[in-house]
């Protein structure tokens, strides 16, 4: 799976994207995440707090318990602060 | 007319509603964010999930005219550096008469600050820059039109 990360989560991982494989057993958006965290200190800083993390799968905003089957891009970002 | 910009050179309010003014409605509405001298703040730079901006600016947009009887509405926002007195972002509704305009246009810049995927970091004098932290109230006006 494609993930990509932006503002704050992307300069802590220090990649805007990468590719993974979905580790087994992970079945949602938060289990993903959870196991991210062990693939560097910086994942582990950026993904630290899922409460104050936003996901969008294939580009639609989801929570963290959103299934991962058939997604093809997790986007993975802090809460958003346009206008 | 329904249109949504992402523009990473300078926009103006004139020029971003110049189509919605021509449109024939009695009523024009618009909100224009502008970047603020917040203790310091000489610049803001904006970054966004370019695939999923637009699709996303589209729905609130379309969701704008569900809701009202709108003759058309535009939303336009910056991406990159903006200085100081720029303006940042600006969305506007036409209708017959003016309740639609001015509801939708703040329903409109309502959902856009929580919905679209934009991250504003603030650049200081001195060199230092700090990404902004969401607001609680932000999404207590977002959720108004629930």
């Amino acid at each position: 799976m494609k993930l990509v990360y932006f503002a704050s989560v992307r300069e802590a991982i220090g990649l805007s994207s990468e590719d993974r494989d979905i580790p087994y057993g992970a079945r949602t958006v938060g289990d993903f995440v959870v196991w991210l965290r062990g693939q560097s200190q910086g994942h582990a800083v950026a993904l630290d707090d899922l409460s104050r993390l936003r996901f969008a799968l294939d580009q639609n905003m989801v929570t963290a318990d959103a299934l991962l089957v058939d997604g093809e891009e997790l986007a993975i970002f802090p809460p958003v602060t346009g206008g | 007319m329904k249109k949504v910009r992402i523009s990473n050179t300078p926009i103006t309010t004139e020029a971003e509603l110049s189509t919605l003014a021509g449109i024939g409605g009695g009523a024009l509405s618009s909100f224009t964010g502008i970047v603020r001298d917040d203790g310091g703040v000489t610049a803001i730079e904006l970054e966004h999930y370019p695939s999923m901006t637009e699709a996303c600016l589209s729905r609130v947009i379309e969701a704008a005219t569900a809701r009202w009887s709108l003759l058309g509405a535009v939303v336009t926002h910056r991406v990159g550096i903006v200085p100081v007195g720029d303006p940042v972002v600006v969305v506007g509704a036409a209708s017959l008469h003016r309740a639609e305009a001015l509801e939708a246009t703040a329903f409109l810049i309502d959902r856009l600050k929580t919905d679209a995927p934009f991250w504003k970091r603030e650049h200081y004098a001195d060199g230092t820059a700090k990404w902004v932290e969401a607001k609680l109230s932000d999404d207590t006006r977002s959720e108004r039109w629930a």
